[in-house]
């Protein structure tokens, strides 16, 4: 065992680390804020996935160039799913909004597989692919720039929703709809601006994926899976729970899959799951 | 009502029913297609139904340039000229599903038999239905070998299984070690986790005793859909085998290449068992780092030198679909062909008179489009007339580069270093 498989190893892990963090992110600030699961949110990733895909492969492109472009253009499209959507389906019961976001996941699935069909694409060659040399270390770029890149966006999310007037009236309306309406509150915008940094957040998550993952019509299962582990491992709601919980997982499993076996790579990760929701029910830094 | 009207009325139903009455006898032959067609291996299902659907329009329809049996006429003249009508089933990769729809196309749309399933987990519940519901299951790429052990009467298989094309990978190393300047001594065998992966994995371990020279560096498995295979990756690094086997599904296939190059792991080759290493998908992921994979495949268009019939085929799939035609719909092809050919002797759609032609199923290579021998089923339904030819991409295409007699370009080997 030498530093230098060590050090790959947790640069690796963190660089998928960050990006679970992200996708769930974005979930748990959804679902904080008003109390709805987005099952469509692996799909706002493919979304994303593809919009980095196509841009590169039409214009050429690079994924680090359209990055800003793709989270403002899935800042509107999570937007647009609220008001078109998610706001008529607010006032039916619980099942109804659960269908509501489940049919949109389904619905954007098979459109994808209509549009680009089921094939795989890759970007071959990005600003980020590659290799840095460190002290006789090699360290991938992308897996660097996933890491940097989220960790960054999640940066600029926890200014945003800790630091700014924006960022209180989003905490005032999930503690409190009513009370924040009759603070002057406008909640539905509010709820609106929730999906739209929500969708943001895979935006960039997707993005910066593209560079060394391949997007099909299902890759959102893939990843979204494990973000709702991340979410309730870190606690419904919570976003320093989504980022630690992220982190943790994406490290875990590649520790996991290198030291005990990987066909049982996420066997640890839900047996620490397991653990915390045993020990603690509302996960790492969920509330009550 | 007046007379006249009456008898009117008469005539035009005189009409139709004597229009019927040639359609009635050429009615279609109804044969279920079980396939992936959402999910994880959706793409891959997609182009291996496409080489059935091909095989169907080349029964149907009037042929007369390509030699191969029942292209020339219209549908199967045995039967009275009655084409095929396929129905497509989506298993999406599920076993459960597989037998569900299996039952279904038998109980509900009557089919007379039943080709599948790509995954051999899913052939193994859907052919277990056919069985008990006495229809005919051909399968022309499902290739865990236990499928024709279980001594099915209603299973028929005209791929190699895993076990023998296991044994190939051998043949070849042993016939590398007299050529290449570097002898291979260790092997690492990297798998998908489901039935198809772990029975390769398991047939290649059991011959190492038989081939002494080499040694089993580490059998790995992986979780089929991961997202990341670093550590797997790290491990193969730290035990630096000469040669990796793979079983991989296209999106690993992927991954791994990748992953491969961006922590510069050279061995002096990766072989793969199935295309995913050579499929159009991966060249078009993955440019020029696509290069040196050593493919043991099924089928390749250099074969064309070999029997003319093999260009039409894959001119006719790549205008119809707008790919090129790898190994997986090419071997569905011939699966498809084969069992055409035993329908039209069967002269019925009684499946017991399909299953009998099937069993007599007497095919020589002049009249397939693969490498092998010919078709010939023994007492399990396995085709004992198969052969190997090992593909490597080079230059942007694959290239068939063994065995030598059938070969159209030189093998490199070591695998150059990753640019």
């Amino acid at each position: 065992m030498s530093l230098q498989l060590l050090v790959q190893l947790i640069v690796s892990g963190l660089g998928m680390g960050f990006i679970f963090a992200l996708i769930a992110i974005g979930l748990t600030l959804i679902y904080g804020v008003m109390n709805v699961v987005n099952f469509a949110h692996g799909e706002f990733l493919m979304i994303a996935m593809y919009a980095s895909y196509l841009a590169y492969a039409t214009w050429g492109a690079d994924p680090l160039w359209t990055l800003p472009l793709v989270a403002c253009a899935m800042f509107a499209f999570g937007i647009a799913v609220y008001y078109l959507l998610v706001r008529r389906v607010l006032r039916g019961s619980m099942t109804s909004q659960i269908f509501a976001t489940f049919g949109l996941m389904v619905f954007l699935q098979a459109l994808a597989q209509f549009l680009m069909g089921a094939d795989y694409f890759a970007i071959r060659e990005s600003r980020l692919s590659g290799v840095v040399e460190a002290a006789s270390i090699a360290l991938p770029v992308p897996q660097l720039a996933a890491a940097a890149g989220a960790g960054l966006a999640t940066a600029v999310l926890y200014w945003i929703v800790f630091r700014t007037r924006t960022g209180r009236t989003l905490r005032a309306a999930a503690q409190d709809r009513q009370a924040a309406a009759t603070l002057g509150i406008d909640v539905d915008r509010t709820y609106a601006l929730a999906w739209g940094m929500g969708a943001a957040c895979v935006g960039v998550a997707g993005s910066l994926l593209s560079n060394f993952y391949y997007v099909f019509p299902r890759v959102g299962a893939v990843f979204v899976l494990v973000a709702y582990v991340v979410v309730a491992l870190g606690g419904f709601g919570s976003i320093h729970g989504a980022l630690v919980a992220g982190v943790l997982i994406g490290l875990l499993q590649v520790v996991a899959g290198f030291f005990v076996s990987s066909q049982l790579k996420f066997v640890p990760v839900y047996l620490l799951y397991l653990l915390v929701v045993l020990i603690r029910p509302h996960g790492l830094y969920g509330r009550m | 009502m007046g007379i006249g009207r009456m008898w009117t009325a008469v005539a035009v139903a005189g009409l139709v029913c004597s229009a019927g009455l040639p359609l009635r006898a050429a009615e279609p032959v109804r044969i279920g297609a079980l396939y992936p067609l959402s999910g994880q291996a959706a793409k891959s299902g997609e182009d291996t139904l496409n080489g059935i659907r091909l095989a169907v329009d080349i029964v149907n329809n009037r042929y007369p340039d390509l030699k191969l049996p029942l292209a020339g006429g219209e549908g199967l003249p045995g039967v009275g000229g009655a084409k095929i009508e396929l129905i497509a089933a989506d298993h999406q990769g599920s076993p459960e599903t597989g037998a569900a729809e299996a039952e279904r196309l038998i109980v509900q749309r009557k089919v007379a038999a039943l080709i599948g399933a790509f995954h051999s987990s899913v052939a193994a519940t859907s052919s277990q239905v056919a069985e008990r519901l006495g229809v005919p299951y051909i399968s022309g790429e499902s290739e865990a070998t236990p499928l024709t052990e279980r001594g099915f009467k209603w299973f028929f298989r005209t791929t190699p299984s895993s076990r023998t094309q296991a044994r190939d990978f051998f043949t070849f190393l042993r016939e590398v070690n007299k050529t290449a300047a570097h002898r291979v001594q260790t092997i690492a065998i990297v798998h998908e986790n489901t039935l198809w992966g772990q029975e390769f994995a398991k047939s290649a371990e059991d011959y190492f005793p038989e081939y002494g020279e080499f040694k089993l560096a580490i059998n790995l498995g992986y979780q089929q859909g991961t997202t990341d295979v670093s550590s797997e990756v790290q491990r193969l690094i730290a035990l630096k085998p000469d040669v990796v086997f793979h079983a991989s599904y296209d999106a690993e296939a992927i991954l791994f290449a990748r992953t491969y190059k961006q922590f510069n792991f050279a061995p002096q080759g990766i072989m793969a068992i199935g295309a995913a290493f050579g499929s159009s998908a991966f060249r078009d992921a993955l440019g020029s780092d696509a290069s040196f994979f050593v493919v043991r495949d099924h089928w390749s268009r250099d074969l064309a030198a070999r029997h003319p019939a093999v260009a039409q085929v894959a001119k006719m799939y790549r205008e119809r679909y707008g790919k090129d035609m790898d190994g997986t719909p090419a071997r569905a092809f011939t699966a498809m062909m084969t069992l055409a050919d035993a329908i039209n002797r069967a002269g019925s759609t009684d499946p017991e008179k399909i299953r009998a032609a099937l069993a007599a199923t007497n095919l020589a290579a002049t009249q397939l489009i693969m490498p092998w021998d010919g078709v010939k089923f023994d007492a399990k339904g396995q085709n004992v007339l198969t052969g190997a030819i090992f593909i490597q991409t080079q230059e942007g295409t694959p290239k068939l580069v063994w065995p030598a007699s059938l070969a159209s370009a030189k093998l490199v080997w070591p695998r150059p270093a990753w640019r």
